[in-house]
């Protein structure tokens, strides 16, 4: 449950409007059910009070929004960030890819984020209204006569439970208490794969990505994936394809893609948050981080503008290439 | 009307299986479901709909249309086509077997996509009426009864029981040679059912969403609109939603090297990726908001211009439920038709 | 199943003979394993051509469809496609497929009318088809003028047959001109927009353009200036196309298909559809 509610955001956002400190807010606007939120630009106080919405569903990181929206939008934007955007947010300064000065961050606390799949798992199919009671969703259905009671936390999206942090690292202003971050355990699944036969980590990854469409909505919502040109949509680049030619191929994506955002990926798991077959995307991206933190110490992207990342930084203490292979064999 | 008791449902199951490929919607450990193949022990899923539409059966995501073989400045073109096995889809929703008339349309049209059209002659649609539909659901704005699906047979499956009615006459063969299972019966039951799926629907949120402001000849009014803008503000440009639409139809068609040959396939596109009207001296829809605004022409004005004002939007609700913005044609239809459905 | 004929499906064409127009256009010679013709067409319409491997482009038959032993392509070497198709040499083969789209009207809008043929560039490309076609049945058309523009005088395409077969024809005017001012050149120098409307023709005749869109917009423009009705001016687009029949779903404009609807359309039924072309 939200902590911070909808309507201070309107008013903050009202305010810094009104006052000339920012044109227009990058925020969600309410959909037609309550879970089906919508990243919008407003410009108005009339827009912020008509569509404004801040609630469990507001799951979309905006940083990567801010690439385009500086580039094409005049004057100063508002931005509501979420801790783990944050991290996004100084990855892309890192990585110049919009200027800091176009922006007005603002650091809102977050309770963790709802995955709708998993309401409608407990809940049923034809959910008309989301409320909340503090722990609980109050969910009302077009079958039952009462709402339904759903304990916040067993519907918290996958990257929530195991949020790695409540900490902004990027703000102008923050609003609400500033968290910390938080130990959790995120690659303990990653774990378990490792632990597998190659055979078996195969056949997970083979059942997994076999279910992919090739949408791309994994690489276009990750903050990480900003190239102008992607080379996957290059015809020039011998490997633009919009659906596997085999099986090798239908892989051959997304591993080329988790190993170009390795060393930049925050672990903000937009990736799997948006795959429309549920495929655990993240888990690849994860692998990398826990491999990266094991061979060349902690780091996490994003925590400050301008770190440079373990595969781009070269000291006499990295690992020797042969010592990741005698590492595993010694592992598994 | 014919029937079995939902006991003799894998039997049933396993007597179209003798002579067709059988496929059907099947749970995943996530919760959603699937079309798979029945095999002994493959259980029906009670899911309301599959994430992947069926019309993977007829327009496949990737299928080959030929190879090639060169020796010098020769070609050789070889045919690569192999006849489908004759299929069943079983548990086809009202809308989903809609869309089937909608592909039909393009694929079926002077000249035949024969890739289309084999896939076609080959298999049998089973429809089965919804009884639990979604918040996102909107069919009935398009003229379509959940509670009547089409297709070669349509069920009705209630606590106890599956009814049977064939449409066609390749669905009265199938139902024929599935005497031994099968019994007559009358429509009461049925009926009963129709009534209180008609009672559901009355309840849907978006039961008076209306496609006014849409149809042929409406480009000149609403291609200007500057909500195409608004609209259009977050796409993030993936395919999502074109990929899970069972109506969205459009393909490209590309050439593999396969290290000894070529094989020329045709793959599934969108029209919402930046390249996909990019030609090699320039792109005649540069920006989302273009391409964006192409989907929902496309499918709410271009498409019922050319094809005696039917819509190409089923009301299946996934792109309601899939695209990672939440933005949709629902969201579309309010905006731009003036209509807000309420 | 191997006996059902597809659209998709392509014949095998042969490059008999490549000619170098102009520094970035070739004209390819194309015919059947056999020697024959691929298939017949109209004056307009296009077909697809591929090289296994590199891909599959559409293209304007430049040939006229009373040319009944081979037919021609003049192509600008600008892409994936062209770029190969630049390097081929006669023996050459590839695929071929179509026809594809709807003709210019030769047999009942243009007949018995005076007829005005603008092109820009590679923009001759497509006319020529129609051009030859009218020169060959002369005495069902009027009095024909050609205006044909290129940047420079190299990169006139059919510079000799326009000069050694068009211009000498019996009641065929031919007006050339190139962009900018070059040895050896005493013909107009000038846009083709500006030159069209310089020369100030009358109107009681059909008109058709084609060469790049910025150069089709000023002309159309010039001919509306000088008392030309939209429903006498044709012209010819090119989007992006795959499969060429109307069902890849990427060519349109609006309710209608380039590859289907076009590539042939009249100017004010082209005003009707949304711009995006």
């Amino acid at each position: 449950m939200q902590k911070i509610t909808g309507d201070i955001l309107i008013e903050k956002a009202s305010a810094l409007l009104s006052s000339g400190t920012v044109s227009c807010v990058l925020g969600w606007k309410k959909g037609e059910f309550g879970y089906d939120v919508t990243p919008a630009v407003f410009s108005s106080v009339e827009e912020l009070e008509r569509d404004f919405v801040y609630n469990d569903f507001c799951g979309a990181n905006f940083s990567k929004y801010l690439v385009s929206k500086t580039r094409k939008l005049e004057g100063k934007i508002l931005v509501f960030l979420k801790p783990c955007d944050t991290y996004s947010f100084n990855q892309l300064l890192s990585e110049h890819r919009f200027d800091r000065e176009k922006v007005y961050a603002i650091g809102i606390p977050c309770e963790g984020m709802v995955d709708i799949s998993k309401v409608k798992a407990t809940v049923g199919e034809g959910i008309s209204s989301i409320d909340t009671d503090g722990d609980n969703l109050l969910v009302s259905t077009l079958y039952d006569e009462e709402p339904v009671a759903v304990d916040f936390k067993s519907v918290l999206a996958e990257r929530c439970i195991n949020c790695k942090s409540k900490k902004h690292v990027a703000y102008d202003e923050l609003l609400g208490e500033e968290g910390d971050v938080i130990e959790n355990s995120r690659f303990d699944e990653v774990a378990r794969i490792e632990a597998l036969t190659p055979d078996e980590r195969f056949a997970f990854w083979q059942n997994e990505l076999s279910r992919c469409i090739r949408c791309n909505a994994c690489r276009d919502a990750c903050p990480a994936c900003t190239c102008e040109k992607c080379v996957f949509d290059n015809p020039a680049s011998g490997v633009e394809n919009k659906s596997p030619a085999n099986s090798f191929e239908e892989k051959l994506f997304h591993i080329i893609r988790a190993y170009h955002v390795a060393g930049r990926c925050t672990d903000c798991g937009e990736c799997s948050r948006v795959c429309p077959q549920n495929i655990p995307l993240h888990l690849l991206n994860r692998k990398f981080i826990k491999d990266m933190n094991e061979f060349y110490g902690e780091y996490q992207a994003g925590e400050e503008v301008g770190m440079r990342a373990p595969l781009v930084s070269y000291t006499t203490e990295d690992l020797e290439p042969g010592e990741a292979l005698t590492r595993r064999d010694t592992d598994a | 009307m014919r029937k079995c008791s939902l006991d003799k449902i894998n039997l049933l199951f396993a007597e179209i299986a003798k002579n067709a490929v059988l496929y059907l919607p099947v749970d995943e450990n996530d919760g959603s479901a699937v079309y798979k193949k029945w095999e002994d022990g493959t259980a029906y899923s009670n899911a309301l709909n599959t994430v992947r539409s069926p019309k993977d059966f007829f327009f496949p995501q990737t299928e080959n249309l030929m190879g090639f073989k060169t020796l010098g400045k020769t070609i050789e073109v070889i045919d690569t086509r192999v006849e489908p096995d004759d299929f069943v889809i079983f548990g086809v929703r009202a809308c989903d077997v809609r869309s089937f008339d909608i592909l039909d349309r393009v694929f079926l049209s002077e000249p035949v996509d024969s890739f289309y059209a084999s896939r076609r002659n080959h298999g049998i649609i089973i429809s089965m009426a919804c009884t639990r539909p979604s918040e996102t659901c909107f069919c009935k704005t398009f003229g379509i009864d959940p509670a009547e699906p089409q297709g070669d047979i349509s069920a009705w499956k209630t606590e106890t029981e599956v009814f049977f009615k064939s449409n066609t006459a390749k669905g009265e063969n199938l139902l024929t040679a599935l005497d031994g299972i099968l019994e007559d019966c009358d429509n009461n039951e049925v009926d009963a059912q129709k009534a209180k799926i008609n009672a559901v629907m009355n309840r849907l949120p978006l039961k008076n969403l209306t496609t006014d402001g849409f149809g042929g000849g409406k480009t000149a009014e609403i291609f200007d609109s500057p909500k195409w803008e608004e609209l259009s503000e977050s796409c993030l440009g993936c395919g999502t939603c074109t990929f899970v639409c069972p109506t969205c139809q459009c393909y490209d068609i590309k050439d593999f090297n396969t290290g000894t040959g070529v094989i020329r396939f045709r793959c599934w596109d969108s029209c919402m990726y930046s390249d996909f009207t990019k030609m090699a001296h320039g792109n005649n829809r540069n920006t989302q908001k273009e391409r964006f605004r192409q989907r929902f022409m496309h499918k709410l004005v271009y498409y019922p211009e050319n094809n005696e004002e039917i819509f190409s939007c089923v009301g299946c609700g996934r792109c309601l439920s899939k695209c990672p913005i939440s933005m949709n044609i629902v969201k579309v239809m309010k905006e731009i038709g003036g209509n807000k459905g309420e | 199943m191997n006996n059902i004929n597809d659209t998709l499906i392509p014949k095998i064409g042969v490059i008999t003979d490549v000619r170098i127009d102009t520094p970035d256009i070739k004209t390819f010679r194309v015919v059947t394993p056999d020697g024959k013709k691929a298939f017949d067409h109209r004056p307009g319409q296009c077909a697809m051509l591929s090289v296994p491997g590199v891909g599959e482009a559409m293209f304007s038959i430049t040939s006229s469809p009373t040319n009944e032993e081979y037919m021609e392509f003049s192509i600008k070497k600008c892409g994936c496609v062209t770029d190969w198709l630049h390097q081929a040499e006669a023996g050459q083969q590839i695929t071929i497929r179509g026809p594809y789209g709807k003709p210019f009207p030769v047999d009942d809008v243009f007949a018995g009318k005076d007829l005005l043929f603008i092109a820009g560039g590679v923009g001759l490309a497509p006319l020529r088809s129609v051009i030859n076609y009218c020169r060959h049945y002369r005495d069902r058309y009027g009095k024909i003028d050609i205006v044909y523009g290129s940047r420079s005088k190299d990169d006139l395409l059919d510079y000799n047959e326009i000069i050694e077969e068009w211009s000498k024809d019996n009641g065929v005017n031919v007006y050339l001109t190139i962009d900018n001012p070059q040895d050896g050149w005493d013909g107009h120098v000038g846009f083709v927009p500006n030159y069209v409307k310089e020369l100030g023709f009358n109107t009681n005749k059909v008109a058709v353009i084609c060469g790049p869109p910025v150069m089709i917009k000023f002309t159309l423009d010039g001919l509306c200036d000088i008392g030309f009705d939209k429903t006498n001016v044709y012209t010819t687009l090119e989007l992006r196309m795959k499969c060429g029949v109307g069902k890849c779903g990427r060519c349109n404009v609006g309710a209608k298909y380039v590859c289907k609807d076009g590539p042939v359309f009249r100017c004010d039924e082209l005003e009707e559809l949304p711009g995006e072309y």
